[in-house]
């Protein structure tokens, strides 16, 4: 079974980003990545150099995320299943995400600027990006599951 | 680069997109840890179709603008191609990246859409994706290795 639970929500979901990703680049020219808003964020707060690099996009980056959290939150309370929360432990939640945030902006892109933008770019850079991110995740959670870690 | 002195719709547009965005990424299931853990397992495919459904239509959309030679209305910018330099970097920031995927089952943006579904555990991710911006930020203006990319992703 490569889809217990169906393929159409995933298709469905999967054209929807392109097309919100579409949106701002037919629009704007910009191939928006949601990575680079943790970055361009950390200005508001912080006079390190590094992060006043982003400072440029760092309103329109807020505007896109928080749309996001809109978007997201418009579909579960109405057409989806209501609220849900996850059963990941806090844990692992907090140590991936940080290994994330360093990740995403150290590889220069996450699942939306190398998987969606660079790819749909043709982006070899991304191709490889994408690759080894994605190899290394499956061999984490793995590793992680037969470590008998649940959930 | 610089996006003040905008139109007026720029703003809008981008909140519209993120919508859009937002809203497919809670319809695929990618809001969900499990559902990415599950397919890192490979029981479930679904992230697949997720991907190239979304790179597939991103690439429909790049290479008719791009072979327009037009300019993007909101912006007057040309319209390019995401190509970032390779180093060793991708492949560092990748493996780090994907250890914590693996980890935790949430990227950024599925994140941020995490938080649109009500499930408030997602802010642990969320601080901690924040936190290692900031430590690779400061790590890399320690050691002053700057990446010559501009706009990022």
């Amino acid at each position: 079974m490569l889809f217990p639970n169906g393929w159409l929500p995933y298709l469905v979901g999967g054209v929807l980003i392109g097309l919100g990703t579409a949106v701002i680049y037919l629009t704007t020219a910009i191939p928006a990545g949601a990575s680079t808003f943790l970055e361009s964020t950390l200005s508001y707060a912080s006079d390190r150099p590094r992060f006043q690099k982003y400072r440029g996009s760092r309103d329109w980056r807020v505007v896109f995320s928080v749309a996001i959290v809109l978007g997201a939150a418009a579909y579960a309370f109405t057409l989806g299943d209501g609220p849900w929360t996850t059963d990941v432990q806090p844990w692992r939640l907090a140590v991936g995400g940080l290994l994330v945030g360093v990740g995403t902006r150290l590889g220069k892109g996450c699942t939306s600027g190398h998987g969606v933008c660079g790819i749909g770019s043709g982006s070899r850079t991304s191709l490889v990006g994408v690759a080894t991110f994605v190899a290394v995740a499956v061999g984490t959670a793995q590793l992680v599951a037969a470590l008998g870690v649940s959930p | 680069m610089s996006d003040h002195d905008q139109h007026p719709l720029f703003l809008p547009a981008v909140f519209v997109g993120g919508l859009v965005f937002g809203v497919g990424l809670a319809v695929s299931g990618m809001a969900r840890p499990e559902v990415v853990l599950d397919f890192l397992q490979f029981e479930d495919f679904g992230l697949l179709l997720v991907m190239g459904g979304a790179a597939t239509v991103t690439a429909v959309t790049v290479t008719l603008a791009v072979t327009s030679g037009k300019r993007a209305p909101l912006t007057g910018r040309p319209y390019g191609r995401r190509l970032k330099t390779f180093d060793s970097n991708v492949l560092l920031g990748g493996g780090v990246f994907g250890v914590g995927w693996g980890l935790s089952g949430i990227c950024p943006g599925a994140a941020y859409a995490s938080l649109g579904v009500g499930n408030l555990p997602i802010l642990w991710a969320i601080a901690g994706m924040f936190a290692g911006a900031y430590l690779q930020g400061w790590l890399r203006d320690v050691v002053r290795a700057d990446d010559p990319d501009g706009v990022g992703a």
